[in-house]
């Protein structure tokens, strides 16, 4: 159960008046008019934050507010967001993901400002995507790849999806694994995808020693003790784009171990407010905060220079200067 | 206001159209609502439409209706200030739900009609409740989807509700959940003025608000949750995270609510 509201605003250093007076203000601050929103939260809720599900370029079926880099950026800094893992929509349906993460790569050096670290696409059952996966490490310099199963036509019993967790971990990538973009209830009938099955993927990260996982959009179909078998299987976390319920974050947290969470928006095809607020939402202790907010993702991130996004400025801390 | 204005800012006060009592932890309706209320105030909430029991029950006989509805009754008369009732009805029993709604409605405190999927709303059977409601100026909130996987047989769609809203001109009707896929149910609505959308219980997808304050207006948008299935956070982000006017997020917030609930609150002499 979650702790009373008094207690767990003591917590945190702040008094539930002033927490109160904070969330009505952050609440209204985080409208698009733009108001000097970072500035307005208590410590607890400021900076340092690190955004794990963010995707540039257009989704395929609709136009996003914020679905331009520089847009989002924006947004994102406004909110405190100091680092942002970034993936392409475009990785979705495009045939030619070496395009698709050349484009990437360059929209996160040019717009990113540092605030930007690009996650490439592969495909492994795509003809020789092991050049795809060697560009993203060597000539993109990316801390990880981003993978959609469900959008590329495999299931993660395939051998060739393995395959790709080892190289990944030879080559110390972080894995991102996109269980779903989208309701399935709400979809274009021409572009009905189901969820993943995440169901192979704990023996699988037994299997595959150094693997660093990221579930991305996993909290609708993996709950319970099939999640809690998963996250204890390997270096996995999952974050909280899906994550839904009254005070979600917390119950979560009764769950799970908060070192496995991380802060996503899975914006911009979600209001980025979803996820901050749902922070604000839960009666969370400073140690939980700072842990969800950072500290987790900045534990992931690869230590090795050579990840540094040329002229980035975004080093292996995972937090901008 | 636009950006770099140093006036203090105006905080629109929210009032959520959309929440339930089962699923929350607790034993009792009171400690339920009470444990809502907690989480609403971290985000400023300041009331609730309540309406269903302890226990979802997707058809309730006369017995099982009256019982959530005595459910709900007691959680808001224990926080009459923060919470109000919407009244459970079935349109495959009338007379039980007439009977219903003039406990609720016309003698008791609650203030709408909610309506899931026992039935769908293009029936006859829904005629003399919608009139009925419409007599006490209650509006009335039916549930709907387009679902791309299927709906249950009883299951109303945006479409059933357009052909209600059609022979009731007069009455307030609430299209619940906007549809889920609000693309085609904005549409939907969009002819019949006295239909309004509901933002609750759906993915917080961008452009979801833009698009229904620019098709119907911001004035027949209104602010849900669907709490304790969704959280508040999500579904409030989709009005203080759209791209819409300020105006038009004060309105959805809680400025339509209140249009709203205006007439029935003076007849049970409460004021807003």
């Amino acid at each position: 159960m979650p702790q009373p509201v008094k207690s767990e605003a003591s917590a945190t250093g702040i008094s539930r008046r002033a927490f109160l007076g904070t969330a009505v203000a952050a609440t209204a601050l985080a409208l698009p008019a733009e108001r000097a929103f970072a500035a307005t939260l208590p410590a607890a809720m400021r900076g340092g934050l690190i955004d794990v599900n963010v995707s540039l370029s257009r989704w395929p079926l609709r136009r996003l507010p914020g679905d331009n880099s520089p847009a989002l950026v924006a947004k994102l800094r406004r909110h405190g967001v100091t680092q942002a893992w970034a993936g392409s929509f475009d990785g979705l349906l495009h045939k030619d993901l070496g395009a698709v993460n050349a484009r990437l790569a360059r929209e996160c050096r040019q717009h990113g400002r540092g605030l930007l670290l690009p996650f490439g696409c592969v495909n492994p059952k795509a003809p020789d995507w092991e050049e795809e996966l060697r560009r993203c490490v060597e000539v993109h310099r990316m801390a990880g790849v981003r993978l959609h199963p469900n959008y590329h036509g495999y299931k993660l019993d395939d051998p060739d999806f393995a395959r790709l967790l080892r190289r990944a971990a030879d080559r110390h990538l972080i894995v991102q694994l996109t269980l779903e973009m989208e309701d399935e209830r709400a979809m274009h009938p021409l572009l009905r995808v189901e969820p993943v099955n995440p169901a192979p993927l704990a023996d699988l990260v037994e299997g595959t020693p150094g693997i660093r996982l990221v579930l991305l959009n996993a909290l609708r179909t993996l709950r319970g003790e099939p999640l809690r078998k998963l996250l204890a299987a390997g270096q996995v976390c999952v974050e909280i784009a899906m994550l839904e319920g009254v005070g979600g974050v917390a119950r979560f947290l009764e769950q799970v171990h908060m070192r496995s969470v991380l802060f996503g928006s899975h914006a911009p095809f979600f209001y980025f407010e979803s996820a901050f607020l749902k922070l604000q939402e839960s009666p969370l202790s400073q140690p939980q905060l700072n842990a969800i907010r950072r500290e987790n993702a900045q534990r992931l991130t690869p230590a090795d220079p050579k990840h540094s996004q040329p002229g980035s400025g975004a080093g292996s801390s995972g937090m901008e200067p | 206001m636009a950006l770099g204005q140093n006036r203090e800012m105006s905080r629109p006060e929210i009032w959520d159209l959309h929440c339930h009592l089962a699923g929350v932890p607790g034993t009792t309706p009171e400690e339920r609502l009470g444990k809502l209320l907690a989480f609403a105030d971290r985000l400023g909430i300041a009331r609730l439409c309540v309406s269903m029991g302890l226990e979802l029950s997707q058809d309730p006989s006369p017995e099982k209706m009256r019982q959530e509805n005595d459910e709900v009754l007691r959680a808001i008369r224990r926080f009459p200030a923060r919470a109000f009732g919407l009244v459970y009805l079935n349109p495959r029993h009338t007379q039980a739900s007439l009977d219903e709604l003039n406990r609720c409605v016309r003698d008791g405190p609650m203030v709408g009609v909610k309506l899931w999927v026992a039935q769908r709303c293009n029936a006859p059977a829904l005629d003399p409740l919608v009139e009925r409601a419409a007599e006490l100026k209650a509006f009335v909130y039916q549930h709907t989807w387009f679902n791309l996987t299927g709906n249950l047989p009883g299951e109303s769609t945006p479409t059933d509700l357009a052909d209600l809203a059609s022979r009731h001109p007069q009455a307030a009707l609430i299209c619940g959940h906007t549809g889920g896929d609000w693309e085609l149910a904005v549409r939907t609505i969009r002819p019949h003025r006295n239909v309004f959308a509901d933002l609750a219980g759906s993915d917080p997808a961008a452009g979801f608000t833009e698009m229904a304050v620019r098709e119907l207006g911001a004035e027949r948008v209104l602010y849900g949750s669907d709490v304790p299935g969704r959280s508040f956070a999500s579904q409030v982000a989709k009005v203080l995270g759209a791209d819409i006017p300020d105006s038009a997020r004060e309105l959805i917030l809680s400025g339509n609510l209140k249009r709203l609930l205006r007439s029935i609150l003076k007849q049970k002499c409460l004021s807003l």
